[in-house]
């Protein structure tokens, strides 16, 4: 599934319980309570708020240990060891990029810096959906680890804005099937 | 504890402080018209309806973006000044002095912007504040910067004079904030969220600003001693740390009229508590910390800095959604509440922070970000908790206002026709964005791909319908604040609430969270 599309659903989702809770709450309002029902309401209201706490928590555990398990960034020192290097360059407003081409399959590092103000190095793939990101930053090299899947050609686009010609700043990496040129 | 009186004697506005409520509200209101024109135009660029060419789209984003900012937090100034003054003595001459140099501030950054050209938007990130390449000038750029050092001065007398008060009363900002109740002994039933809010935001969002001046000051030195290099990825932490925390106030300042007027218009106690006292606590640790959730794709970050952007930024969603909204919903839970305008703005509020802090966690992920980063999904999220949140919140307080000059509580025809229209415009609108986000269209961008325009054209049409709902919010709000306040306080429809029994406090009752802004 792709990340956006399961992102999507997982918005949607929260974002409908979180309005059913309160389409049931103001359902609810306009009806007044005796005192009685004010005591078990307030009793159930402690009730779930523990339980709701659980659940969060629980959520809060393994949903970091799951995400931050394998830390989505590669180490900044030393070698990444990819057999596939790439050596990018964001400047206003053009991409500098060497090589163009890679191979599908196995990892490329992308090398990225910046020469003049920030810049967001994006790749669309062909289908046009983000595949990853890091930043271009002036005075700092920040090192990216991405494995192509599906050879095509790819969109670099910029990012961050960077100034009056920042929609068309953008590139193309061509992406061959493993083995391939 | 907030009182149960719809207008109680010691919030009545008259002479100095009435004219000065007003016309922060009045200014307020008007620029959030003037501000949404500005983001339907560009919206409407983007779905191809407008044909805005890119230097004035990036002038006019750059407006949208530190008008926004800097009105929102003028309205929500308004909200803290008028709930605290019943708590502690404040400075009438801090207040007006907030008020004329924001009005100072904002000159220069209007004239920056449209006599000068400056396009680097509300972030001003270095160093493309100096890299205009023939858009603007590093001057207009030093104009800029020169409206926000007045706005942060502002800002910062406002909160000196707040925090000078209030420790005066409560001995330090510490036992304002509660902590001496955190772990035992019984809790001062009077002791006035007002209070503990405003002293939070004094604490977090005075060191915001002083970040904020920092970077300023510095990005002045580069301007006219270009020699004078700085560090961008130090520079960037600055900046977000100083706008994390600067927009993050404005929900803490706004969120203090749910807590003065929600009771009364449920007509059910809203005691403070002990979960209460703690989300507070430790908001205000999140608030100061969660920062490194917008620098996440910048991996020259140490490590450490982005774990704790996202752990913090998922630990934010517990004070929001088990104090905040949960003791929300407890209070309105069977309470025969009075629908009328300031209870339907509440509750859409904290529906708004709450519901707008999930895709706001979400960004807030390392994974997640690395393909949702700088796309739509982000103003998807702030315009979810901002304008369904902390716009409602501020709304809330000026509509309850008016009902105190009228004989008739803020409830007509109109009201009632415009509430939906600004809830599903709203709706649409945010969603337009989200939407966006999932398809990987960029956020910041002058000229959209035709594939993008359907995300767009849907957002256009939201925000059609939120500025007709808002301009309708401005006419009656200003309006109805003109008129001379009721000899009786009390108008004559909305009778005195009739306290319900409460047996105990509600679980956690409205408290606070750190919404995440990851970007």
């Amino acid at each position: 599934m792709i990340l956006q599309n399961a992102v999507w659903a997982i918005a949607l989702v929260g974002i409908g319980l979180v309005a059913l809770g309160f389409i049931h709450v103001i359902i609810q309002a306009g009806k007044p309570a005796d005192e009685a029902a004010t005591r078990k309401s307030t009793r159930t209201a402690h009730i779930l708020q523990a339980w709701l706490f659980v659940v969060l928590f629980v959520g809060f555990v393994a949903g970091s240990w799951a995400t931050l398990r394998h830390f989505p960034i590669p180490p900044q020192r030393g070698t990444l060891d990819a057999r596939q290097v790439v050596d990018v360059v964001g400047r206003q407003w053009s991409w500098q990029m060497k090589p163009d081409t890679v191979r599908a399959g196995s990892a490329v590092e992308f090398r990225v810096t910046s020469d003049d103000v920030n810049h967001g190095f994006a790749l669309y793939a062909p289908d046009g959906r983000i595949v990853t990101q890091v930043q271009a930053m002036p005075g700092y090299t920040n090192k990216l680890l991405h494995t192509f899947q599906q050879p095509g050609t790819y969109t670099v686009q910029c990012l961050e804005y960077c100034g009056l010609g920042h929609a068309p700043m953008k590139t193309t990496l061509k992406v061959v099937a493993a083995g391939g040129e | 504890m907030a009182s149960l009186t719809m207008y109680p004697a010691d919030e009545r506005l008259a002479g100095r402080d009435r004219v000065a409520f007003n016309l922060y509200i009045i200014t307020a209101v008007a620029l959030f018209v003037l501000m949404m024109l500005v983001g339907l135009t560009m919206r409407m660029t983007q779905a191809k309806w407008l044909d805005v060419p890119p230097g004035l789209f990036y002038e006019l984003l750059s407006m949208h973006g530190a008008g926004m900012v800097g009105t929102i937090s003028l309205a929500t100034t308004a909200v803290m000044w008028f709930f605290l003054r019943k708590y502690v003595r404040l400075h009438l001459w801090a207040f007006v002095a907030n008020y004329v140099l924001f009005l100072l501030g904002a000159l220069c950054i209007i004239v920056s912007i449209f006599g000068y050209g400056y396009g680097a938007l509300w972030t001003f990130l270095y160093p493309l504040p100096v890299h205009g390449v023939g858009m603007w000038t590093a001057d207009s750029s030093a104009l800029f910067m020169l409206g926000y050092l007045l706005i942060g001065v502002g800002s910062l007398l406002f909160y000196l004079d707040a925090a000078a008060a209030i420790i005066k009363v409560h001995g330090n900002l510490g036992r304002a904030l509660g902590l001496q109740w955190l772990f035992g002994g019984k809790i001062d039933p009077d002791h006035p969220k007002a209070v503990v809010a405003s002293t939070m935001v004094i604490i977090t969002n005075s060191l915001g600003i002083l970040a904020g001046a920092v970077v300023l000051v510095m990005s002045l030195v580069n301007i006219f001693y270009p020699q004078v290099v700085l560090n961008a990825l130090v520079a960037k932490n600055l900046i977000y740390w100083f706008g994390h925390m600067y927009i993050n106030a404005t929900i803490y300042m706004g969120v203090i009229a749910v807590y003065e007027l929600l009771p009364r218009y449920t007509g059910k106690p809203y005691p403070i508590s002990r979960p209460f006292l703690w989300s507070w606590a430790v908001s205000t640790v999140f608030v100061v910390i969660v920062f490194p959730h917008h620098l996440l794709m910048d991996f020259a970050q140490p490590r450490w800095l982005a774990i704790m952007g996202q752990v913090v930024s998922w630990g934010a969603g517990f004070p929001v959604f088990l104090v905040t909204a949960y003791g929300a919903l407890t209070n309105i839970y069977r309470s025969n509440i009075r629908w009328t305008m300031p209870s339907r703005l509440m509750i859409l509020s904290v529906f708004g922070w709450a519901a707008g802090i999930v895709p706001a966690i979400l960004d807030g992920t390392i994974r997640i970000n690395s393909v949702m980063h700088n796309t739509q999904w982000v103003p998807g999220h702030f315009h979810f908790y901002i304008l369904l949140g902390v716009l409602a919140m501020a709304l809330s307080l000026m509509f309850h206002e008016i009902g105190s000059r009228a004989h008739a509580a803020p409830n007509s025809r109109a009201d009632r026709m415009g509430f939906p229209v600004y809830l599903i415009g709203g709706l649409i609108f945010v969603f337009g964005f989200l939407d966006g986000g999932r398809v990987s269209v960029p956020r910041r961008m002058a000229e959209h791909l035709q594939a993008w325009t359907f995300s767009d054209k849907i957002g256009s049409v939201g925000a059609i319908l939120v500025v007709l709902a808002m301009l309708y919010f401005a006419l009656r709000i200003t309006v109805g604040l003109l008129k001379p306040p009721s000899p009786s306080l009390v108008p004559e429809s909305v009778p005195e609430p009739v306290p319900m029994p409460m047996p105990s406090p509600s679980p956690g009752v409205v408290g606070v969270g750190t919404t995440n802004a990851a970007g």
